[in-house]
């Protein structure tokens, strides 16, 4: 089969996810166009082809619908020829696009492909396109459906991590973000926002909180804990799928969860003769990819099962891979996945990840990729494992290799 | 036109008086000829041009109309789904007809038609099917008495309100408001149904009628809310509603928590509240009697509609009690024994409108069972839920004595004295002395036979057992024990008796345990034997709750105490010697109630961690260490499973030894005694939905697998061979 190459990688800034944040202002399709331009700009494209753009969006409704990577397409001056698909695999939706991308290049389809995704959260809030099946009655009590939330707490109790554990990821995680945006190792690809006068308007992750420490985070109450032991007690029905446990240890805070952020990211993907017609260096090769369902209640712990599929997918085993990554929607998921595959700290989530910096749902996969892309760079690593866990009870994975 | 149960008074303005009132019964309900009658009268209205609306009211001073008759609804003779929708369907339809005016939904909007109004005039209660017929009419108007029932209380007999109750109420209160009292089944009162906005107006009681003719008169073109241009749901409905969406969501959640998915009736009320809020009103209508017409048709509904409705009002009524004997007027009842037992009995007696005499050995004793009153009255008086008034005249009733004098004229004894067969010998002798030779003695036991006891009587024929669970105020069942001399009128003054207290009693054999302490300590003892597996015991706990029992089988342990279960097991090994067979939980409650003091709530320690007030902290951690947890647990169904069958094992023996006589005492018996999963039906009833073939089959397979104990009995092997159910098919 033909092999497919990451070419490059652009993400914008992560900005707040709320009417206060520096990325507010910038519409979603502004924000994509932007991000799409720079990638066309980065590689000298303009006036080629890139023959289709696969953007994940988790909200695609309002100023997110219709679908806005096509509509980000045209705004970005693409050429019209170049076609575009929204997809939604909830928070894997960004890796997914690019696994889209990849697929269309490896099985001859197109020759140079954009994956990548786009969620401006300020602007069209999580939960915008309504509960979907989840909040059918008949889906519910046939599978105890319970909020993220609650399945990163029934993680935490039934695999014992405790809120010093979870607080102490956290800490962790914000440390290495703060490290890495001291020593620019974004640098390679964060594209910064400009307004419409043309000024910077955001050039860096602007969640963090570097200062974050046990104290601190300790002081922050369980955002799980009212939904779950009393309106409408979430944590009830996690027991009855998990009758083994007693009860639901509610630890996760606003502070060892991911932050709400707007954001958006691509990957440029082709095959090799479409790097040598465009004069483009191949960053990385995709080795394997692969997505899986998992039991739905617990729900976040399919990244184990997706990154185990991946590697067999591949023939590699767990110390085959230098450097892992794995989306922080919470703490706890990160901590299960490090025990279940026994993968070291040292080598999982080097600079940090969404706890520090955001999880802009539709696009993380993508940024993600990227991200651990400039780290094996920048550190001579020669393969990566990125991840995700999913709503619903879904994992996705995808191995890269430098070249 | 000729109507059987209502009657149709047309006055000068063209408005019909329609009342309901069904011949020979005390109370409307939707019955055959009620709904035989009902659409002629909506043809009438429709079409007879001298009527210009009307008003629909009841004849009975009982209320408006109860809902319908459940033995009705058991009777259907559809034999498809589809032929079963269409009758359910039928009443949905003629209320919509009326509503409508048989007119289309999109003229009414479009206004190019109306219907004739039609208001309600509700001078009493209104439930279930009466309720809806009320939502169905244009306009409601109460009477301000604010103890008149309103409610849909079709979920607690395992069905939903399929007369657009599920769709009608929440297009009028909203999602919250409707699910809440449709899910719960509970009435709510006139006050709180006008806030709600189901009730349009409340008046004085005798101008309800008049009332609702005014509105018909100034009204004199209705259509229901959301047939009008604008409609809009209160509260907001469908999925894109970012107020309704955390709605459905969460009264899923709120649904399992407490049915843990056990009910059908639940889950189909929140889908036709889910899918019915989305569509519009026609086609909600139709779903909602899909839904009604599969919960009518599957095991659920028959089964509680059998125990807890039929069933349980013919027993209450006396099914049990010997016809020949004439009622016995009880005023008075003699009550030895001012524990725990005595004091709960001389409350429920007196709250049955009886005077109480409680006797015990010192006055101070006595006046412990008056303290016990004093106390229930006292918080319901600052609760608000009884008048001091009523109060002091329940107390009134109850007098403490130390003197067997004072017991010369009561009408029956209950005695509740320490369980001890001397000491209860020496109170029978002494009462005896001095009560009138007719007055029944009851003695209330959970352990001792009656035939023993009863030899220390001068009147075998008179005494008889009665079996009380504690806290006597809140246990629904009442054991009733003939002994082999207890004569009819012993029995029938017994169920007399409970006839006041309104228990529900069943009449069971004089062996020992009775009927329910036989049944629950083998399930306490499979729960041990689990413990003892290496089992974890929240696994145990929640697999019970989650099959519908109240509370883990370890949590009742702890509450009657390790050290009860420890001290019987000792007793029955002595008087049985080589013949004891082991249970096997004997060492585990040896460790507890020996070794490490953990002898059940009242000793501070058990299966579970209690704080100082007895509040359960947790289940307790350490029980690893003495049986360890085992590395690979059973599936939460294995544990159901061997829960579920103890159970049922032990209740077909006891059926099987004629220990209870008839399946529905045995299944009021399980749900009412030691609250087994009421979704069921009860034991018996579970059998027969699980097929008695098919239980055989998995008793004797669990039989093989965990011992001689799930042996299913002779007599079940033979059902099933002949393919028999113990019900008949409903």
């Amino acid at each position: 089969m033909t092999e497919a190459y990451i070419y490059d990688a652009v993400r914008s800034p992560r900005g707040k996810g709320r009417s206060d944040g520096s990325l507010h202002e910038i519409t979603a399709l502004e924000l994509s166009s932007q991000v799409l331009s720079s990638v066309n700009e980065r590689n000298g494209l303009e006036g080629h082809e890139v023959e289709d753009v696969a953007f994940g969006c988790v909200s695609p409704v309002g100023e997110q619908g219709a679908v806005i990577s096509r509509s980000a397409v045209l705004a970005a001056g693409y050429k019209e020829t170049t076609s575009a698909i929204q997809v939604n695999r909830f928070c894997g939706s960004g890796l997914e696009a690019v696994n889209i991308a990849v697929a269309k290049v490896k099985s001859g389809e197109t020759d140079l492909a954009i994956g990548g995704g786009i969620e401006s959260m300020s602007r069209v809030p999580m939960g915008s396109d309504g509960a979907g099946g989840m909040a059918d009655p008949k889906l519910a009590f046939q599978e105890y459906f319970v909020p993220q939330g609650i399945a990163a707490d029934l993680i935490a109790t039934k695999y014992g991590y405790s809120r010093d554990d979870v607080d102490a990821y956290a800490v962790e995680s914000q440390k290495r973000a703060a490290t890495a945006w001291q020593e620019n190792r974004f640098e390679k690809s964060i594209l910064p926002i400009k307004d419409v006068i043309g000024e910077v308007i955001l050039d860096h992750d602007e969640l963090m909180r570097p200062d974050a420490d046990m104290q601190s985070l300790g002081a922050l109450s369980p955002a799980f804990q009212m939904m779950g032991e009393t309106m409408p007690g979430f944590n009830d029905v996690a027991l009855l799928k998990h009758p083994d446990l007693e009860k639901i240890n509610n630890v996760h805070t606003a502070g060892n969860s991911s932050g709400i952020v707007d954001g958006s990211a691509a990957v440029l993907l082709g095959n090799k003769e479409s790097g040598e017609k465009y004069d483009l260096k191949p960053r990385a090769r995709i080795v394997a990819m692969a997505s899986i369902g998992s039991e739905p209640t617990i729900m976040l712990t399919g990244p184990e099962f997706a990154a185990k599929k991946a590697l067999q997918r591949a023939g590699m085993v767990n110390s085959d891979i230098d450097i892992w990554e794995l989306n922080e929607a919470f703490a706890s998921v990160v901590l299960r996945f490090m025990e279940a595959m026994n993968v070291d700290h040292s080598v999982m989530n080097v600079n940090g990840g969404a706890i520090a910096m955001g999880h802009p749902l539709g696009a993380t996969g993508a940024m993600i990729l990227g991200t651990v892309l400039d780290e094996m760079e920048r550190t001579n690593k020669q393969t990566a494992l990125t991840t995700l866990c999913i709503g619903g009870g879904m994992g996705i994975a995808t191995i890269i290799e430098r070249v | 036109m000729t109507y059987e149960t209502l009657t149709i008074d047309i006055d000068a303005d063209g408005i019909a008086l329609v009342t309901i009132d069904l011949p020979g019964q005390s109370m409307n309900v939707w019955n055959e000829g009620l709904m035989a009658d009902y659409p002629k009268f909506v043809d009438e209205l429709i079409n007879n041009d001298d009527i210009k609306g009307a008003v629909i009211a009841s004849g009975k001073k009982s209320g408006f109309l109860a809902g319908a008759d459940l033995r009705m609804l058991g009777s259907s003779k559809a034999e498809t789904m589809k032929e079963a929708f269409e009758q359910s369907w039928g009443l949905n339809r003629e209320l919509r007809r009326m509503e409508t005016g048989g007119h289309s939904a999109k003229e009414l909007i479009k206004g190019s038609k109306s219907a004739k109004p039609v208001a309600c005039a509700l001078h009493g209660l209104a439930l279930g099917g009466g309720l809806e017929l009320a939502l169905a009419c244009h306009y409601r108007i109460c009477s301000d008495n604010p103890k008149i029932q309103l409610g849909l209380p079709e979920v607690q007999v395992g069905l939903l309100p399929g007369g657009g109750g599920t769709q009608r109420l929440p297009r009028l209160s909203g999602l919250q408001a409707a699910g809440m009292m449709i899910m719960m089944g509970q009435p709510t009162n006139p006050q709180a149904a006008l806030a709600q906005g189901f009730i349009n107006e409340i008046v004085p009681h005798d101008e309800v009628i008049d009332k609702a003719k005014a509105w018909v008169k100034a009204n004199p073109k209705a259509s229901a809310p959301w047939d009008k241009k604008g409609y809009k749901f209160p509260g907001g409905a469908g999925s894109m509603d970012p107020r309704a969406v955390p709605l459905y969501m969460g009264s899923s959640a709120m649904a399992l928590k407490q049915s843990k998915g056990n009910y059908e009736a639940v889950k189909a009320i929140l889908s036709c509240l889910y899918e019915g809020s989305m569509l519009p009103i026609d086609t909600a209508l139709r779903v909602e009697s899909k839904y009604f017409t599969k919960l009518l048709a599957g095991p659920q509904s028959k089964n509680m509609i059998r125990t807890l409705f039929v069933n349980k009002q013919a027993a209450e009524k006396g099914a049990a009690r010997p016809k020949a004997i004439e009622k016995t007027e009880l005023k008075t009842v003699g009550v030895i024994g001012g524990g725990l037992m005595g004091s709960g009995i001389t409350h429920v007696t007196a709250k049955g409108m009886m005077d109480v005499i409680v006797l015990d050995r010192t006055m101070e004793d006595a006046q412990k069972a008056v303290d016990y009153s004093q106390k229930i009255v006292d918080k319901k008086v600052s609760r608000g839920k009884m008048t001091k008034e009523k109060a002091d005249a329940f107390m009134a009733r109850i007098k403490p004595t130390d003197n067997y004098d004072d017991l010369k004229d009561v009408d029956l004894i209950i005695e509740a004295v320490f369980e001890r067969p001397d000491v209860k010998a020496d109170v029978i002798k002494k009462t005896e002395a001095v009560i009138r030779d007719d007055v029944v003695f009851a003695s209330n036991t959970s352990t001792l036979p009656i035939t023993g006891l009863a030899k220390h009587s001068k009147r075998p024929d008179q005494f008889i057992g009665m079996h009380f669970f504690s806290p006597v105020e809140r246990m629904p069942l009442l054991e009733i024990i003939p002994g082999e001399k207890t004569g009819d009128k012993a029995l029938a003054v017994a169920i007399d008796y409970n006839a006041k207290i309104r228990k529900t009693p069943i009449v069971v054999k004089d062996v020992r345990g009775f009927y329910t302490n036989r049944v629950f300590p083998p399930y306490a003892n499979e729960a041990m034997l689990m413990v003892t597996e290496g089992v974890k015991m929240a696994l145990i706990e929640n697999a019970a709750i989650s099959m519908g029992m109240p509370i883990g089988p370890l949590a009742v342990v702890d509450e009657t105490t390790l050290k009860l279960g420890y001290d019987i097991m000792q007793s029955t090994k002595e008087e049985m010697g080589d013949a004891y067979v082991p249970s096997g939980s004997e060492g585990l409650s040896e460790l507890m109630v020996k070794k490490i003091d953990r002898q059940g709530r009242r000793f501070g320690a058990g299966f579970y961690d209690y704080d100082d007030k007895g509040n359960k902290k947790g289940l307790w951690q350490g029980i690893g260490e003495y049986f360890p947890i085992a590395e690979e647990q059973p599936s939460v169904e294995e544990v159901k499973e061997r829960l579920m069958y103890i159970q049922l094992i032990a209740t077909a023996q006891c059926y099987h030894e004629e220990v209870v006589s008839d399946p529905q005492s045995a299944d009021l018996g399980a749900i009412f005694g030691w609250g087994f999963a009421p979704w069921t039906g009860g034991p018996m009833s579970h059998i027969d939905t699980i097929g008695v073939d098919n239980f055989v089959r998995t008793a004797d397979s669990l039989a093989q697998k965990y011992g001689e104990r799930f042996k299913p009995p002779m007599s079940f092997r033979e059902k099933a061979d002949k393919g028999e159910s113990f019900y008949k098919a409903a």
